[in-house]
Parts: C-alpha cells; sequence; structure tokens
C-alpha cells in the first residue's frame, strides 16, 4: 500500500484533477465524449430560442418557420400598435412592477427565515417541510385554490394583491433555499466577534451579516425577479382581470400566428437578460473588490 | 436551548409563515373544501357536503387514462433529464479543470432558467416544424423525402420541451453534491487499483444520489403539475390531469376540477414521499 503512494507521488505535481484522467496524464476517451454532450446541451439549449430572435426580425411578409423573409422591425412596431395582439404595454408595466415587489418581499422574508434556520428551534421541521410543499405543490392548483380563498372571502383578485401571494408561494421556498446556500458560507466567528465588542444584534445584522452576504442577497433577488416576472401557473387564477406578461404570452400562442409572437419573445427575453447581466455583475464586482482587499471606506 | 433563542428563531421565521399560510395552506384547504361541495351549473358552489365528485372522477375511465399519459411524460422527461444533467455535471465538475471556468460554463447552462419558460417551449415550433429546420435540412441533405410527422406535436416534441425545460433542476443539485465530493477519495480508489468504473459505481454514483434524488422530485412535481407544455406542443393531441381540469374551470365547473385537483395533490405528495425514502433532503439542502 505505502509502496503503491510513494510510486504515484513520484508524479508531476500538476495531476490535482487527475481522478478521471488516466494516469499518463493525458485526456481520456470519456472526456472527449462527455464535451461532446456539454455542446450539444448547451446547443440544444440555446439553438431554439436565438432562432425565434432571428425570426422576430421579418419583414411583413414573415412567418413561423424558416428561411427568413427580409429585415425588419416591422414585428416590433406591430407588437405595440396593434390592437389584435393585446396589451402589451400595460401587461409588461404590470408585470415588472409586480417582479419588483415581489423581490423585494422575497429577499426580506427569505433573509430573515435563513438567520431563523441557522439554529434549529422547536417547529423548525414543520416550517421546512411547508416551505418544500409549497415549492413542488402544483402550480395551477394552488393558483385554484388562491382564487377560491378570495372567493370565498368576497373579495376581488387583483394582481398587486392575490397574484402577489400567489408567486411568493413560489419565489420564497426559492430564495429561502438560495438563503441556506449562502449563510452557511458565513462564519459564525465574525458575529462573536461583534457581539464581542459590543454590537447589538441589529447592529451585527446591518454592519457585518448584510455586507458579507451581500453578494448572496442579490442571487436571491436575481431569483425573486426573473420567477415572479416569468411566472404562469400560478398566476393564471389569480390576477385578476388584468393580464401579466406571462399571461398575454400565453393566450398570444393560442392565438396569434404571426412573427410578433416571437417578437414579444425576443422583448421580455432582453428584459431577463438585463436583469441577469446586472445582478451577476453586481456580484462579480463585489467579488472582485474583495479579493483585491479594497475597502470602500 | 434558551427560551430567548427560541422566541428569536419564531419571530425570524413569521414573515414566511404569514405567506406560506394564507397562500399555502389554507389555498389547498379552499381546494379540498370546492371538491365536496355541488356546482350550482351557473359557477357558484353549493355548501351541501356531497362525494359526488370523487365518485364521478373516480369512476370515470378518462381519468386513468390521463394519468397514464401523464405519468408517460413524467418518466420519460425523468429519464432523459437524469442522463443529460448527470453527465454534464460530471463534465463540469471532473473534467473541467480550471474551476471559474467550471462556475462560467455552469452559468450558461443556468441562465436560461431565468427566461420565459412558456417562450422557450414554443422556440421549438421554427426547429420541429413540417417545414422546420430539422426537416428541411435532412431533406437537403437527401436523407429522408417527406418531412418527419413525429417531430411535432407529438409525445417527441412534449418530452423534447420538458427537457429543455427541466434539465437544469437535475444538473444543480447534481453538481453541487459532486462538487462537494473529496477528490483525494478517488484518488485512493485508483491508488488502490480500482478502475474508473468502480470509481463511478461504487463512489461517484453514490455520492451524488440526494442530488439525483433532489432533483427527480422537481421533475415529477412540475411535470404532474403542468399543462400548457401538453398543451402546446401535443397541438391538442394529448391531454394532461392538470390540463382536463384546467378545462372544468374554464366552464366554471369548480367542484369536479377541485376534486380532481386533491386527487393530484395526493397522488404527486405519494411520488415524493416515496423519493424521500431514499435520501435526507433537509440534510442536503440546509448543509
Amino acid at each position: 500500500m505505502s509502496a503503491n503512494a510513494t510510486a504515484d507521488h513520484g508524479a508531476p505535481p500538476s495531476r490535482r484533477s487527475r481522478a478521471v484522467a488516466p494516469r499518463s496524464g493525458g485526456r481520456p476517451w470519456t472526456y472527449y465524449a462527455l464535451l461532446a454532450t456539454f455542446v450539444f446541451y448547451v446547443a440544444a439549449l440555446y439553438g431554439p430560442m436565438i432562432c425565434i430572435y432571428i425570426l422576430s426580425f421579418q419583414d411583413i411578409r414573415g412567418g413561423l418557420v424558416f428561411p427568413m423573409k427580409g429585415v425588419s422591425l416591422h414585428w416590433f412596431v406591430d407588437l405595440f400598435t396593434q390592437v389584435r395582439t393585446g396589451d402589451v404595454k400595460g401587461s409588461f408595466d404590470r408585470s415588472f412592477k409586480l417582479a419588483v415587489l415581489v423581490t423585494v418581499i422575497t429577499v426580506v422574508v427569505s433573509f430573515l427565515a435563513g438567520l431563523a434556520f441557522r439554529r434549529q428551534f422547536r417547529g423548525d421541521t414543520v416550517v421546512f417541510y411547508l416551505m418544500i410543499g409549497s415549492l413542488v405543490a402544483p402550480g395551477l392548483v394552488l393558483g385554484i385554490g388562491t382564487g377560491l380563498m378570495f372567493t370565498f372571502l368576497g373579495i376581488e383578485a387583483h394582481w398587486y394583491t392575490s397574484a402577489v401571494g400567489a408567486q411568493l408561494s413560489w419565489t420564497l421556498p426559492f430564495g429561502v433555499l438560495v438563503m441556506f446556500a449562502v449563510m452557511s458560507r458565513l462564519n459564525r466567528a465574525w458575529e462573536e466577534a461583534a457581539y464581542d465588542l459590543g454590537a447589538a444584534r441589529w447592529q451585527t445584522i446591518r454592519h457585518v451579516i448584510i455586507p458579507i452576504l451581500a453578494p448572496g442577497i442579490v442571487a436571491v433577488a436575481l431569483f425573486g425577479f426573473t420567477l415572479s416576472y416569468d411566472e404562469f401557473a400560478r398566476t393564471l387564477q389569480t390576477a385578476g382581470s388584468l393580464n401579466t406578461l406571462p399571461l398575454e404570452i400565453w393566450s398570444m400562442t393560442l392565438n396569434v400566428t404571426s412573427p410578433s409572437l416571437y417578437a414579444l419573445g425576443t422583448v421580455t427575453t432582453v428584459v431577463s437578460f438585463l436583469v441577469i447581466a446586472a445582478c451577476l455583475g453586481a456580484i462579480a464586482t463585489m467579488q472582485r473588490r474583495r479579493a483585491g482587499g479594497a475597502r470602500p471606506h | 436551548m434558551k427560551t430567548r433563542e427560541q422566541i428569536i428563531s419564531w419571530l425570524y421565521v413569521t414573515p414566511l409563515l404569514l405567506v406560506l399560510i394564507p397562500f399555502f395552506v389554507v389555498p389547498i384547504l379552499a381546494v379540498l373544501a370546492a371538491s365536496f361541495m355541488s356546482s350550482d351549473g351557473f359557477g357558484g358552489m353549493l355548501p351541501d357536503p356531497t362525494l359526488a365528485n370523487y365518485v364521478g372522477l373516480l369512476t370515470s375511465p378518462l381519468t386513468f387514462n390521463l394519468y397514464v399519459e401523464t405519468v408517460k411524460y413524467t418518466v420519460l422527461t425523468w429519464f432523459f433529464s437524469l442522463i443529460i444533467g448527470f453527465w454534464v455535471a460530471y463534465f463540469l465538475v471532473f473534467h473541467v479543470r480550471n474551476p471559474l471556468l467550471a462556475i462560467g460554463l455552469f452559468l450558461v447552462c443556468t441562465v436560461p432558467f431565468w427566461t420565459s419558460n412558456i417562450i422557450r417551449m414554443i422556440s421549438w415550433i421554427p426547429l420541429l416544424g413540417k417545414e422546420g429546420l430539422i426537416n428541411t435540412a435532412l431533406i437537403n441533405a437527401g436523407l429522408i423525402r417527406e418531412p418527419l410527422e413525429f417531430l411535432l406535436f407529438s409525445t417527441f416534441s412534449v418530452v423534447v420541451a420538458y427537457v429543455h425545460q427541466l434539465t437544469i433542476f437535475m444538473i444543480v443539485p447534481i453538481f453541487s453534491a459532486m462538487a462537494r465530493i473529496d477528490k483525494r477519495l478517488i484518488e485512493a480508489a485508483l491508488d488502490s487499483g480500482a478502475s474508473r468504473f468502480d470509481v463511478m459505481r461504487h463512489i461517484v454514483v453514490p455520492l451524488s444520489k440526494n442530488g439525483i434524488a433532489l432533483g427527480s422530485i422537481f421533475i415529477v412535481s412540475i411535470v404532474m403539475g403542468d399543462f400548457y407544455v401538453v398543451k402546446v406542443m401535443s397541438g391538442g393531441g394529448s391531454a394532461s390531469v392538470v390540463g382536463a381540469f384546467y378545462e372544468d374551470i374554464g366552464v366554471l365547473q369548480y367542484p369536479p376540477a377541485a376534486a380532481s385537483a386533491v386527487l393530484l395533490t395526493i397522488i404527486v405528495t405519494l411520488m415524493i414521499i416515496l423519493i424521500l425514502r431514499t435520501v435526507d433532503v433537509r440534510r442536503e439542502l440546509t448543509r
């Protein structure tokens, strides 16, 4: 055994990930097979989306399939001016406001819940499984239930009341789970140090925990925003009389057979990408500033 | 633990409960209540307890067929997303040597998760259609003469759309389980003469089991509870459990829809409990 180990330790030290590579140090054939799988997966992931972005830039003769017929912004103009495609502008506006509201609540509530779950407390298992239940319950069932609850109570459903709650039942469990991952990296010694120096609990949270966790909190916000902005099943029965954007897209998939559907897809994905880029950029900036050791004060 | 700490923990978790109770617990109870009512035919509900909705549901041969269809999609989606997700995660963790590159590629896989599912679903139409990219390419290459009909509005296209949307739910938990495997364990196994297949069988798969289970829970619950992918991608040729009771809602038949929703919730819960028996998910998630 020890002889084996010694013999092996004679090899160059740069083989940290030799684990799956053969001892000769080259790449095994499985590497190329898996690389091909990965490339295929990423191509299948993005390929179709890229197709509809391209097709949304056709001119008035455009259809739902290739080849491209001309190049213009016709279908984007059509999207925002035609009545038959519905109230795109209004639904976009509502979806955006709704997503911001849901994000703020998700961040605050999952941060507090994350603090609670750092230590055991009586009943924590019940709360945990309630959360998992809320996450995995069929979306439309919860949507119908929330709609029924509002009916039973005699309250009218609105996108800014019932839909907020219905979406939170989906974004919050995600937020809390991401928060668990974020907080598992929080070293208790820093807090203890703050307490020893006489900081109150809220001061410790405000000046120690929040700054340390800031990148993770941005990640929770990203989940909150995008999951709300694209939420469909739970919102369907709870949005009341006015549509959110995914509901608008849904009714368009059933009625509209022109590239304006693709144009809407392009617009909404651009918004998603901007939000994702802003969040990932913010996280990367914070990490870099930390790695550089530059303190902003 | 001290009572003070207990109270503080409960205060921290109160906002979460203030959302989960009115928007998860009460809605489920509302559906349960509605399932025992009868419909007045005008969208209203009469509060006289009846089992008629359940009798109707359980004696209809349609119910069984719907479940067969939905379970078929669930199993196919689960299988393909597991195969793809496992190997993608394995590639990122064990084959990409630069950790920064691995995280970058991982993010490339996750970005579409943060965009609209409906848009991602319909984006398959220009590819799979009769005059779509794939058929055109195959005809131009001389491989086929007639366009392949099974590509769109079929079981195939439904499963493609699901796998496209949901594989990420397999990749993330399997990736995080695999990333925690101590590389020295694998070194030790190889040094002791284990083959790479042995390493896979005795180390990687057992230690990724929790991740696989977690991904499976997401996929089973989402596909079982879905209706719009089946509706659009099967071109109306296939139905799903939720799709069926969504039609009932459309004609304001709330009580039978509620009964069907209760049955579905019970079945999905049982499936999840079955998966949970194999792992400790809480330990996996809070660790």
